[in-house]
């Protein structure tokens, strides 16, 4: 019964090609009704329901969703890599016509490497450490049957656009960047000249630059061999600027799919219409919660002081000036070479704005933030806090300059300690800094729950049963705790999915507006830059190389680095009309 | 890399020195005249017993003891037992023995061990995993000397399928069912590292990238799997040979195999210093060296380890 209905679509959809005027061209994979199913001790789960897309021949489709939305899932039951206890349990998976959902291993092993290539999503692990590049490419390329000299593993590399490469497949991983990993993991992707490469989040922990550099070529190679390509992707932007068609997961359920710019411009289900709207490479504005309270946020002078009347001007919290900081890195046997982490770098944070610093890894950016929260000795520069040097600072006083000056960190898997409950992580800076009695503090660690919209029954949760976004919440309560006048929030919202990361950035600005707090943004995002920063600093190799407004620094960047940071958001180039973003 | 070797030798020293130090004062200081044991039932002649006292340096503190110990070490002559043969020969001729079943152990733990090991961890809850990690935790559970007395009685003596003793010449042959002795409790821990290492490899990125290779499942294990898992493993092994030596002392106990550990154990009963102290000498030092060559070979099997910086 259901086969027939699956036939009758078929032929439905083959008579539109026709009617359409085409070649009746057969798509290259076609899934229809999948649904796989996790086994676990707590019985059977659903990852994914009904999924359904299809992809013709040369054709790039992009899936976009957050994490756990199923999207790596599918792709990787097309390649036939569900984890041990994932399999198909309903639908079709249809390859040039041939149904491989449940295929046998060994006609998948046939498939896999020459029609049906992969490039996985983290290089730092998915290359074996303890063989050398060059043996990981001879075995892909033995195991399909193509000649696998020396000379064949260097053109396969070159080709995917690393340097010297006869010399590089002779090293190891571990001698690689980031960056030329992937391009490995690419050419091993593409070495035997697949007609469909499932592309899972390719660049997403490469920083902004390399990232649109190997996409860049990514896109020619596939475009030359003619690869069709199914990307996953958690940037809405990303898919949008580099696939034909986007398919949007939600839950394990495909909830929207058409042509990208389409669904971006039109984005009929609400799940979508959020994801279009929060997506922070769309964003074209900071959050204006200030101004919709009816403040500018360039008056918000003195916490708690909106009597201040009159455009008078803010005063720098934070000055940093001349600040480096160089480390002696070994180099054997008591040698020591220097490597200059901050190179000369000032600039004013001025009270009750945002400012934030961009960069990409190894620009310097967080031992920056470091130093102005006193963890870091500068090797030169002064860092000077409402009008005092910190370095002059004894310990009491330090003591005291914590009190005003607090951290959120990254990872809110790590910077919180899984054996404290929610209120004891929340009440500990409190009780350290000896300030109220018990009910006080209770009391206290009620209002910030309240503040950062947690319901109050966390307060007898453990880190370990919140999820990335609540975690940053309470992160963000404990930095509150001490009524601070500086948050440093060090890559704060760079590991939250995109909708989370919206929530939490909406969080931090109307913290701002209510309770005047200034925030040193340190991030290598600058579609967040964009919705948050009122200045920003771009930071290169330890150097300040730009540093103006938001607005002028996006609308006209003054260094070429600056341009190309901007250059390579994903979807920066696509025009949408404002009222979607 | 030579530097480092260089190094690595160069602290042997301090620890040379400090292990004969340590064992030379326990020896000295074991309770009871070890002459005066010689004669056993007998009357002691006092004349005999200083005259032998005078030949093994008994009769001087200490540190002359140790000091007069060292030189001979360095003139490369070991003294005497109690029986009057040179130490050296006693070394010559124990050594050998102990070493050939210390080898065989440890060829016997690491071939079924990994093997085992891999297969178990490659069908995790199966049936051979779950038959396997139950019978290796009993075999860790139960004590050596246990196992080595049920195995010598059931396999040796009665069904025959190996010789119970061992003769004084000690070849392969008879070393066999002692080797399986020996070589259980590692093998069990040899079963379950694998096993886990195995496990771990298993989910490992670059495992799912070398299948989407289109590399055949026999390639994914044995390039993939094994050599990374052997990391862990390997090192054991290593380390192990330097134990399965000195900790021989039961097992060449039970089948009487004329081994160090039956000379050590002897030499302590009399209170022979310089014997005790020559064969734990040795035993630490090949313990040193086998520790070295586990660090050796941990750098080639992971090449993201190096010694020179």
């Amino acid at each position: 019964m259901k086969g027939d209905t699956l036939n009758a679509s078929v032929e439905i959809q083959e008579a539109d090609v026709r009617e359409a005027g085409f070649a009746a061209v057969r798509p290259l994979l076609e899934i229809k009704d999948l649904a796989i199913t996790f086994a676990t001790s707590n019985g059977d789960v659903q990852a994914v329901r009904n999924a359904h897309l299809t992809i013709m021949p040369g054709e790039t489709v992009a899936i976009v969703g957050e994490s756990g939305s199923g999207k790596s899932t599918t792709a990787l039951a097309a390649i036939g890599l569900l984890p041990g206890n994932g399999r198909v349990s309903a639908g079709q998976i249809l390859f040039d016509g041939e149904d491989i959902a449940n295929a046998g291993e060994k006609r998948m092993i046939e498939l896999r490497g020459n029609s049906i290539g992969m490039v996985p999503q983290d290089p730092m692990s998915n290359l074996n450490p303890v063989w050398k590049i060059g043996d990981q490419v001879r075995e892909t390329l033995k195991a399909n049957g193509l000649p696998s000299g020396q000379d064949d593993v260097a053109t396969v590399l070159s080709q995917a656009g690393l340097p010297d490469a006869a010399r590089r497949a002779k090293q190891y991983p571990h001698e690689f960047s980031g960056g030329m990993r992937q391009r490995a993991l690419i050419a091993i992707g593409l070495s035997c000249q697949p007609r469909l490469l499932i592309a899972d989040e390719p660049t997403s922990a490469l920083d902004v630059t390399v990232q649109r550099q190997i996409l860049d070529h990514l896109d020619k190679m596939t475009t030359e061999l003619g690869t069709a390509v199914l990307l996953i992707t958690h940037d809405l932007g990303l898919a949008a600027e580099r696939a034909d068609k986007v398919v949007v997961m939600y839950r394990g359920q495909v909830v929207e799919s058409g042509p990208s710019l389409e669904l971006l411009q039109n984005p009929q289900h609400p799940y979508t219409q959020r994801l279009v709207a929060s997506a922070p490479s769309l964003a074209s504005r900071r959050i204006q919660v200030a101004k919709e309270l009816g403040v500018e946020s360039d008056e918000l002078l003195a916490p708690g002081d909106a009597t201040v009347a009159g455009p008078a001007v803010a005063d720098d919290v934070l000055q940093i000036q001349n600040l480096s900081k160089v480390f002696k890195l070994r180099s054997g046997f008591g040698k020591s070479t220097d490597f200059t982490a901050v190179d000369d770098v000032s600039f004013g944070v001025k009270r009750g704005t945002t400012t934030a610093i961009v960069g990409e890894s190894g620009s310097g950016k967080s031992t920056v933030a470091q130093m102005v929260l006193n963890l870091l000795t500068p090797t030169s520069g002064k860092i000077i806090f409402d009008g005092v040097d910190t370095s002059t600072l004894n310990s009491k006083e330090i003591f005291a300059f914590r009190r005003r000056v607090q951290p959120i960190f990254q990872d809110p898997y790590g910077s919180l300690d899984p054996m404290y409950n929610i209120f004891r992580t929340i009440e500990e800076p409190l009780r350290t800094h000896k300030i109220g009695d018990k009910a006080s503090r209770e009391k206290k660690v009620r209002e910030l729950l309240d503040q950062v919209s947690l319901p109050q029954s966390t307060m007898q949760r453990y880190p370990n049963e919140l999820s990335g976004g609540q975690r940053q919440r309470v992160a963000i309560a404990r930095a509150l705790a001490l009524d601070p006048e500086v948050i440093i929030c060090d890559e704060a919202v760079s590991a939250l999915d995109v909708l989370v990361q919206a929530q939490v950035l909406n969080l931090l600005a109307e913290l701002q507006s209510r309770l005047g707090l200034t925030y040193l943004f340190i991030t290598h995002d600058l579609a967040v830059v964009r919705q948050i920063a009122d200045h920003v600093c771009v930071m290169e190799q330890g150097k300040l190389v730009e540093t103006g407004s938001t607005d002028d620094v996006f609308d006209a960047p003054q260094q070429d680095y600056t341009k190309a940071l901007l250059n390579a958001i994903p979807g920066a180039r696509l025009m949408l009309p404002p009222e979607v973003a | 890399m030579t530097t480092y070797i260089l190094k690595r030798f160069l602290q042997l020293i301090p620890v040379f020195l400090g292990a004969t130090l340590l064992v030379y004062f326990l020896v000295f200081s074991l309770p009871g005249d070890p002459i005066v044991a010689l004669f056993g039932d007998k009357p002691v002649n006092e004349a005999v017993a200083s005259q032998l006292r005078a030949q093994y340096h008994l009769d001087q503190p200490f540190w002359v003891q140790y000091l007069l110990y060292l030189k001979s070490i360095f003139t490369f002559d070991l003294g005497q037992d109690f029986s009057g043969r040179p130490i050296a020969a006693v070394l010559g001729e124990v050594f050998p023995v102990t070493a050939r079943l210390a080898i065989m152990a440890l060829i016997f733990e690491a071939f079924f061990g990994i093997l085992f090991g891999l297969i178990a961890g490659l069908r995790k809850g199966k049936l051979f995993d779950a038959t396997v990690l139950v019978a290796s935790l009993i075999v860790i559970g139960i004590p050596i000397f246990v196992l080595g007395f049920l195995l010598q009685y059931f396999i040796g003596v009665q069904l025959g399928w190996a010789k119970p003793t061992v003769s004084s010449a000690a070849t392969v042959q008879d070393l066999i069912l002692p080797a399986i002795v020996l070589g259980l409790g590692s093998f069990a821990y040899v079963l379950r590292l694998t096993r886990t290492s195995v496990l771990e490899n298993m989910s490992a990125d670059y495992v799912r990238t070398a299948s989407a290779k289109g590399l055949s499942r026999f390639k994914v294990v044995r390039v993939h799997i094994l050599r990374n898992s052997l990391i862990p493993v390997i090192t054991f092994l290593g380390a192990d040979l330097g134990a399965l030596m000195g900790g021989a002392i039961v097992t060449e106990g039970i089948f009487n195999i004329p081994g160090v550990g039956n000379r050590l154990y002897r030499a302590v009963l009399s209170g022979e210093g310089p014997t005790v102290v020559s064969i734990v000498t040795v035993l630490v030092l090949i313990y040193c060296l086998s520790n070295l060559l586990v660090d050796l070979l941990y750098a080639w099997l992971d090449p993201r380890i190096r010694y020179d910086s």
